[in-house]
């Protein structure tokens, strides 16, 4: 049971084409929704009832996120131009999914867009393409202007009276840009700095109008839903984990890639798909959810499942974020490997709130200086303070993303942080 | 200068070519008439590839004419996003991973093995200008890892052997 949803087209011959599309049904789901006007609550309800989750790591029920766009008591402005925006701002670290999508099932992502852009009432969509993924980005254009040949978008759409523009709008380098509302300040062509919120984008997103903001894999994941139904979906996976799920497994793996499958399977189960721990070594620890997410002992790991609920248990005390799974073998040096990852959150604070400009330069250079020989005995504690004084303290949850690895680097392996100051040198060989 | 005006020609100066300026209208057709700045990160980049990879004032200035914002507002972004280039760069400008999935698969000694080929480190360009060597953050291709990009495309998998095949193809 793999590729079921947005890989669907992975194994067929030009898998990115219209024709390969159409073949296997799509758009069919779009064309009956274009001629029946299906009822948009109804739309919405199907989705609740797949039990969709946001797949750019926070896991937001996507259902619930599209009710907002009509409000109990009536619409909010109802004349007011809306807009639904993918995020394809693709760049926690160990995270390659949404390329994948761009580059092999556009088409999918076009009609889950133009599917969602109908049901939250949204005439115009963006696709926010981070500004290194050139190739995905001429994939998805070719998609596009195929999909406009074919009658598929624009205005009044197969004599439906209904009007659906969809345009790309290309990154330029900027981790941040993932947060959603730094996002739309993009669009809008300013610098990515997340905004306050209240008020969420649904009541004032881009160009201060009612938006959805939706990541990649989830509105690609739309059409399926509705063409096998809701409840199909959610039994792919398991109850409040609902559906199949990309992983992306890096890292210490023989067959590092994507791979789609049921959301709950085991970790060794995917594990062993990606070819087990390379070299034959054993597995030291797992980064389950993209850099951000807390690391997990390996084995805890090896009996944990890949869903929501079980990733956030006590005992494994992490997140399946984006399904980024980041695999890490017994040579591997922890300190080493969070000096990396705290210079990534340095740089790319985006400088707006002072917790988390200042506090992520204090973790970055203290962890190198514990790896450079140079540490101190307290520094394991001011790490878990200043940690502890970034999370909750900023406007989007950059600061928590980069507090949180060192606090759990820390407190999983902190004898061999303790090594490195005492004896100033790494108790593994990293090769 | 009325702000109403639809005739873009006269936003226009010399410093950058009617084909930028051509490529420029194609992003503005994308936003709302009234939201020009959105086509500022396009506009960037088209006139940063016009001039051979980097920015420099006089383009900024040139774009906030045309799209009719403050020169400001266009520093702004040029200076936040990482793509954007401020002093010259090589003719290949070689931006090479090593955040953790890159790491983890050795992205050091791809940084090593370019050192030892081109004799530039992260920042460095070769006296001749032909390369620019970069380390950069994640690219969201860690399942290829080690990895790198240059110019606009993605290159995977690397080992020596593939980094000398892929160097000796630049010219």
């Amino acid at each position: 049971m793999t590729n079921e949803v947005c890989f669907r087209t992975l194994h067929l011959d030009k898998p990115s084409s219209l024709d390969t599309y159409i073949s296997i049904g799509g758009y069919q789901v779009w064309k009956k929704i274009l001629a029946e006007k299906t009822s948009q609550m109804d739309i919405i309800e199907e989705i609740k009832i797949s039990n969709l989750r946001g797949r750019g790591g926070a896991g937001f029920p996507t259902g619930l996120k599209w009710s907002f766009m009509h409000p109990p008591g009536g619409e909010v402005q109802p004349s007011m131009q809306r807009y639904i925006v993918c995020n394809s701002d693709e760049g926690e670290p160990g995270t390659c999914k949404d390329r994948d999508i761009l580059r092999y099932n556009p088409h999918q992502l076009i009609e889950g867009m133009a599917i969602a852009g109908y049901a939250i009432g949204a005439s115009i969509g963006y696709n926010y393409i981070r500004g290194e993924f050139w190739e995905p980005y001429e994939q998805f254009e070719q998609a596009l202007s195929e999909a406009y040949e074919a009658g598929l978008l624009g205005k009044n759409i197969q004599n439906s009276g209904i009007d659906f523009d969809l345009y790309t709008h290309l990154g330029a380098g900027a981790y941040i840009c993932g947060e959603e509302t730094a996002l739309l300040e993009s669009i809008e062509g300013k610098k990515g700095q997340p905004r306050f919120k209240p008020p969420f984008p649904a009541s004032y997103g881009l160009y201060g109008r009612p938006t959805t903001i939706n990541n990649t894999e989830t509105l690609a994941s739309v059409p399926v839903i509705l063409e096998k139904g809701g409840q199909w979906f959610l039994e792919q996976g398991k109850p409040n984990n609902g559906g199949t799920k990309l992983f992306s497994v890096s890292g210490h793996v023989n067959k590092p890639g994507n791979y789609e499958v049921p959301m709950g399977i085991p970790f060794a189960d995917l594990l062993e798909m990606a070819g087990g721990v390379k070299d034959g070594k054993k597995l030291k620890a797992v980064i389950p959810g993209g850099s951000s997410t807390p690391v997990i002992p390996g084995e805890i790991m090896m009996d944990l499942s890949m869903d929501y609920d079980s990733l956030a248990s006590k005992a494994a005390g992490s997140m399946l974020g984006a399904g980024s799974v980041i695999v890490m073998h017994e040579d591997t040096c922890m300190v080493k490997t969070l000096a990396r990852l705290s210079h990534f959150y340095y740089d790319e604070s985006c400088g707006q709130c002072t917790p988390c400009r200042e506090g992520t330069g204090w973790l970055s250079r203290i962890v190198h200086r514990i790896e450079d020989g140079q540490g101190k005995n307290e520094d394991l504690d001011l790490l878990n303070s200043i940690a502890s004084k970034i999370e909750g303290r900023t406007i989007c949850a950059l600061g928590a993303a980069a507090a949180m690895p060192v606090a759990s680097f820390i407190k999983h392996y902190r004898d061999e942080f303790q090594y490195h100051i005492d004896h100033k040198k790494c108790m593994v060989s990293m090769k | 200068m009325s702000t109403q005006s639809t005739d873009l020609s006269e936003g226009k100066s010399d410093v950058l070519s009617e084909q930028t300026y051509a490529e420029i209208d194609q992003w503005l057709k994308k936003y709302p008439p009234e939201q020009k700045k959105s086509a500022v990160m396009a506009a960037l980049r088209i006139a940063q590839d016009e001039n051979k990879g980097y920015l420099t004032t006089d383009i900024i200035s040139a774009i906030a004419k045309y799209l009719a914002i403050p020169a400001i507002e266009v520093q702004e972004v040029a200076t936040f996003y990482s793509m954007y280039e401020h002093n010259p760069v090589g003719k290949h400008k070689i931006c090479v991973c090593t955040n953790i999935s890159c790491m983890l698969n050795g992205s050091e000694h791809i940084l090593d093995y370019i050192y030892e080929r081109l004799g530039i480190k992260p920042g460095e360009t070769t006296k001749d200008g032909k390369f620019t060597l970069k380390e950069v953050e994640c690219l969201g291709a860690c399942v290829g890892a080690p990895m790198l990009q240059v110019g606009k495309e993605y290159h995977e998998y690397l080992t020596p052997e593939k980094v000398d095949a892929l160097l000796s193809r630049l010219d």
